[in-house]
């Protein structure tokens, strides 16, 4: 009879911890796997203009990135204040963006050559003119996809 | 000498390291898909005979250096861009073989005839704010998807969605095939009833 006398004493046994860091670990997996550090360091302000008509941009391993605008802050002593480009962390002119999108382009896998889309991140305040001869630029080398990279939100936010 | 037992470590403090790399991972994260307008320029070929098209079916948009709108020669404030830009596609005053026979429009004979001769054209200045070029494409944008959304609404209606939401779905790269082989035909359908002819014309220079 003393055989079940044990189990009737009083305390709920403490709920074990013990596998705690098991799903702490899985989380941490998952965030390590899923995060994307920034692979390009901005040298340009970079406040995107909003719009709402807006289609994702998927799949990073077809998009190549132009940026443009004001130098940021700290580099404007050294390049000044006129908009300018940037392509992969250094200043470009406009001639430098065809090869840019040449070299971009042979560095993809052969499938994916034909398909590339160029993003431009550019900011709210440049004048059309760089973007135009941007444009340009891109038609001489055949890349005809573009998107305007844009934040989303209502267009009225674009008017003051 | 009775060899002592190795000391079991605490693993207590584990949870705590793993929760510190963790809140860092999840502090420095950025999930992020750009978005943006999608537009495709025009080849570089030299046009050699333009093809004429009539005033009546352009739609003439300019952005001077000032930020301001001229739309069919008249200012405009770019809250109304898009009302007026559907207002122009949908119009359909065609007879006859260019008659458009889903268009709901005034059917004016001084706008457009259809909405496949329909065109947009777009100028800005050299000195024209990028954010302000942007506003007009995404109001021009959102006019066709009006249209289309309408369109795609009155064809499919059991769907329970419009073209924009199809299209989503259409480009997402999670979507099985045998979807995106339903979608295409009813996406393709739409596209050609309202298909998108936005000409941009080179930036004038400022005198």
């Amino acid at each position: 009879m003393s055989k079940f006398k044990k189990k009737k004493g009083g305390d709920l046994p403490a709920i074990s911890t013990a596998s705690l860091p098991d799903i702490v670990f899985m989380l941490l997996f998952f965030f390590m796997v899923a995060t994307v550090m920034r692979d390009n360091t901005l040298l340009v302000s970079n406040t995107l203009p909003a719009a709402d008509q807006v289609q994702k941009l998927d799949k990073k391993d077809r998009v190549m990135y132009i940026y443009a605008g004001k130098p940021s802050a700290r580099y404007q002593d050294k390049f000044g204040t006129q908009a300018r480009i940037q392509l992969n962390d250094k200043f470009a002119t406009v001639q430098d963006v065809a090869a840019f999108v040449l070299a971009e382009k042979a560095s993809k896998r052969q499938e994916l050559q034909n398909v590339l889309t160029t993003a431009l991140k550019v900011d709210g305040d440049t004048k059309m003119g760089l973007i135009s001869d941007i444009k340009q630029e891109m038609r001489k080398v055949n890349a005809l996809k573009i998107n305007y990279t844009t934040r989303v939100g209502d267009y009225s936010q674009n008017l003051n | 000498m009775a060899r002592r037992k190795a000391p079991e470590v605490n693993a207590g403090s584990m949870a705590d390291i793993a929760f510190l790399l963790l809140i860092f991972f999840l502090v420095t994260t950025t999930i992020e898909t750009d978005s943006g307008l999608n537009r495709k320029l025009p080849p570089m070929e030299d046009v050699v005979d333009p093809p004429i098209i009539k005033e009546r079916n352009i739609f003439t948009v300019v952005v001077n250096k000032y930020n301001q709108l001229l739309v069919e020669e008249k200012p405009l404030e770019l809250v109304n861009l898009r009302e007026e830009a559907v207002k122009f596609l949908d119009n359909g005053g065609g007879k006859g073989e260019e008659a458009c026979a889903h268009c709901l429009g005034d059917r004016d004979p001084d706008s457009s005839d259809n909405p496949d001769k329909a065109v947009i054209s777009l100028k800005n200045d050299r000195e024209t704010d990028y954010k302000v070029y942007i506003a007009v494409q995404n109001e021009l944008v959102a006019a066709y998807n009006v249209l289309r959304n309408r369109e795609f609404k009155r064809l499919n209606p059991n769907l329970g969605l419009d073209f924009v939401q199809a299209n989503k779905i259409y480009n997402d790269p999670r979507t099985s095939i045998t979807e995106k082989e339903r979608l295409k035909p009813l996406l393709g359908e739409v596209k050609l009833l309202f298909p998108q002819k936005l000409s941009e014309a080179e930036p004038s220079k400022t005198n």
